[in-house]
């Protein structure tokens, strides 16, 4: 009987229930995910001993002045910024004609393959995708090989910031084509119908009416292959070569390799500024409404 | 299986990938809490925090379980797996591909993980130092008795007579070179400078190799004066700096795991580089036409030790492994199978029994003189040999390396 008053107890009380249903979750959220990135913010203000790396709990903002008054590291934040707009642009380009097909042209058995087709990729490990990426690309591998055989020369991608964007742009596209579909899919038909029926054709249709439209959908999946992007370390790891030095790099040798801890901090800031503001943009635009 | 995708379906969908891309991010951010007391500033003067610790008096019951730090190819199956059975120790292995990377597992989670690294003489005063390694009674250890007196008690991981642990095995740093294209082995490390070979020299993804651009000048420079690769006064180490900056675009990617050196040397992404024995002998265990020389500049080289972790949870299977791992048919298997030389002298006859000359191949008995020729790795620190301040300290080289060389 004592679950029975306890149940009474909280059907009177509605603000204990809640509190009891939201306290997990929200403890979950504030001690393991919020506590864990003001560490990290207040970890990029100290220093480390140079000899022994160990942490000297200094106040200072030696490391975001060494980040910005380096040429190297400025040069390494551009870098990373234009290949995640790059990736983000044609991703976007590629994804849209892609959802297009499957929101308005595809009957049902086919847009089923094209889903299937889109999300099987996305269950295979991060690590074959790239590796097989590595073969593709090598020195006479798949590539060199078969353009070889056509009669295009060796363009030896391996080891470039080339082979870098390619993968990119093939690992987040799902990323950006099943938000588009959403947005696309969610057009209701009379509005097209409307478009032709005062004229106009299905480039225009498509210009005017359907991309607008389908706007929010892209930059939501914007954020997505731009945030990827900006964090990646592993992708220039494995096929990038001398110049494949991007932010998540660095963050990941001084954090892994060199043991600076506050210098990793500190450039770590820098991607969660971009992405603030890049958040901010997105919500301008309606890409939160999309989904 | 799938029907109509309806709307509903692909907004559960987007919700569903944001939140895959929410872990992804997720899990390229492993946190890493780094805690400990700061310590002064340079090694001049300094104690080893640890230096008082007391040291195991009898070798007691094995915990079962055993975490190295270790080069890859260290921890061959051929002699872990006997020690796992002799003392029911199970031996878990994490690779690192640099001496930073040791340094910093040794600190990861505040040291509690791992009982030892075979880390090298560049690594080891950062360790000690950092307080992250233990004293060891070198009594415990009968093998150690038979190491050669250099390797007995060196001063990179012997400090004022107290061991944080036990040598291992050293050897050089060598030329790596694909026969197909070098069919006589190169007199000259010019080679991995020699724009010739654009696109196809690979070198470690490590600040280190500073100092064989150092040793090849100090050759090829005699202006500059350098007599140690390791202590650089400003000038001689930014000449250096220029020589390496000067060899990027040879490069078409510095390797940061042998493994993908030996990737590069087998898809002819790379004919000639510098390398560590380990990928020569995997690479001619797979037939691959790969040389291996040490040019007449001399090399660098490396000088292993295990050493025991401050925090070590398994101290009885540890010193179980010091002592299993200096033994001389141990020592034999690892150096003919990693291309080293041991630090263990009666090694020399098992070496010969494993595979007939290695003993000379590798070294084993060779005089001081060749021992001399090979400049081990040490930390670079501000205050040089003469007492003078003027040296780059590591921290310089690594950002020299980060910011002016890649």
């Amino acid at each position: 009987m004592a679950w029975a008053r306890v149940s009474a107890a909280l059907w009177r009380r509605p603000w204990a229930r809640a509190t009891i249903l939201l306290t997990p979750p929200l403890a979950w959220f504030v001690l393991l995910y919020l506590a864990a990135l003001v560490v990290l913010l207040i970890t990029a203000f100290w220093q480390i001993n140079p000899f022994t790396t160990n942490i000297e709990r200094v106040w200072s903002l030696n490391n975001l002045t060494t980040i910005f008054s380096s040429s190297a590291y400025r040069g390494i934040i551009l870098r990373t910024v234009g290949m995640a707009a790059a990736v983000t642009l044609v991703d976007a380009i590629v994804a849209f004609p892609f959802a297009y097909y499957m929101a308005r042209v595809a009957s049902s058995r086919t847009r089923t393959m094209l889903f299937v087709a889109i999300l099987l990729p996305l269950w295979a490990s991060y690590l074959a995708k790239v590796y097989s990426w590595l073969l593709i690309f090598t020195h006479n591998g798949f590539l060199d090989w078969g353009l070889g055989r056509i009669g295009l020369g060796q363009p030896r991608l391996i080891y470039t910031n080339w082979a870098v964007f390619v993968v990119f742009c093939y690992l987040w596209l799902p990323f950006m084509i099943i938000p588009v579909y959403a947005a696309l899919e969610r057009i209701p038909a009379s509005q097209i119908e409307a478009s032709q029926d005062l004229g106009a054709r299905t480039w225009r249709t498509t210009r005017l009416v359907m991309l607008p439209l389908a706007l929010p959908g892209i930059v939501a999946g914007s954020i997505f292959t731009f945030s990827l992007t900006l964090g990646d370390y592993i992708t220039p790891l494995l096929v990038g070569g001398t110049s494949a030095n991007f932010m998540g790099n660095i963050i990941y040798t001084n954090i892994g390799i060199a043991n600076n801890v506050p210098f990793a901090a500190a450039m770590a800031l820098i991607p969660i500024a971009i992405m603030a503001v890049y958040l901010l943009g997105a919500r301008a635009l309606g890409a939160f409404e999309a989904v | 299986m799938m029907t109509t995708p309806t709307r509903s379906f692909a907004r559960r969908m987007t919700i569903a990938l944001g939140l895959a891309a929410a872990s992804i991010i997720a899990a390229g951010c492993g946190s890493s809490g780094s805690s400990s007391q700061p310590t002064g500033a340079s090694a001049a003067g300094q104690t080893v925090p640890t230096a008082n610790l007391p040291v195991l008096q009898k070798i007691g019951k094995g915990e079962g379980q055993l975490n190295l730090i270790a080069w890859e190819g260290y921890l061959g199956p051929i002699w872990v797996k006997p020690f796992e059975q002799q003392t029911g120790c199970q031996v878990n292995a994490k690779y690192a591909g640099s001496s930073d990377e040791m340094v910093s597992l040794m600190k990861n989670g505040g040291g509690g993980q791992y009982d030892m690294v075979s880390s090298s003489g560049d690594a080891d005063l950062r360790i000690l130092y950092g307080g992250d390694a233990r004293p060891v009674n070198i009594n415990l250890i009968p093998s150690w008795k038979d190491f050669f007196p250099a390797f007995q008690s060196p001063p990179f991981n012997t400090i004022n007579g107290v061991h944080y642990g036990v040598s291992l095995q050293w050897g050089p740093n060598v030329l790596m070179y694909n026969k197909k294209d070098f069919p006589a082995p190169p007199a000259s490390w010019n080679v991995i400078y020699n724009p010739k070979y654009k696109g196809q020299v690979t070198v470690p993804d490590n600040p280190i190799q500073i100092a064989d651009a150092a040793l090849y000048l100090e050759t090829h420079n005699a202006a500059l004066k350098i007599t140690d690769p390791y202590e650089l006064t400003q000038p001689q180490f930014q000449a250096a700096v220029s020589l390496l900056a000067g060899q990027r675009p040879l490069i078409e990617k510095y390797w940061a795991l042998a493994s993908q050196e030996i990737f590069d040397f087998k898809n002819g992404n790379a004919v000639v580089g510098a390398g560590w024995p380990y990928q020569v002998s995997t690479l001619k265990a797979s037939h691959f036409p790969i040389g291996d020389a040490i040019p007449s500049e001399g090399a660098t080289g490396w000088a292993d030790t295990w050493m025991l972790a401050a925090k070590a949870p398994h101290p009885n299977c540890a010193y179980m492994w010091m002592r299993y791992i200096s033994t001389p048919k141990v020592q034999a298997e690892q150096a003919v199978n990693y291309g080293e030389t041991p630090d263990n002298k009666l090694a020399c006859g098992y070496m010969n029994q494993l595979q007939a000359g290695s003993c000379a191949e590798y070294h084993a008995n060779a005089p001081l003189s060749y021992f001399n020729s090979v400049k081990l790795w040490k930390t670079p620190i501000a205050t040089c040999d003469n007492g003078k301040p003027d040296c780059v300290p590591y921290a310089g080289w690594v950002s020299a390396w980060n910011t002016q060389v890649k």
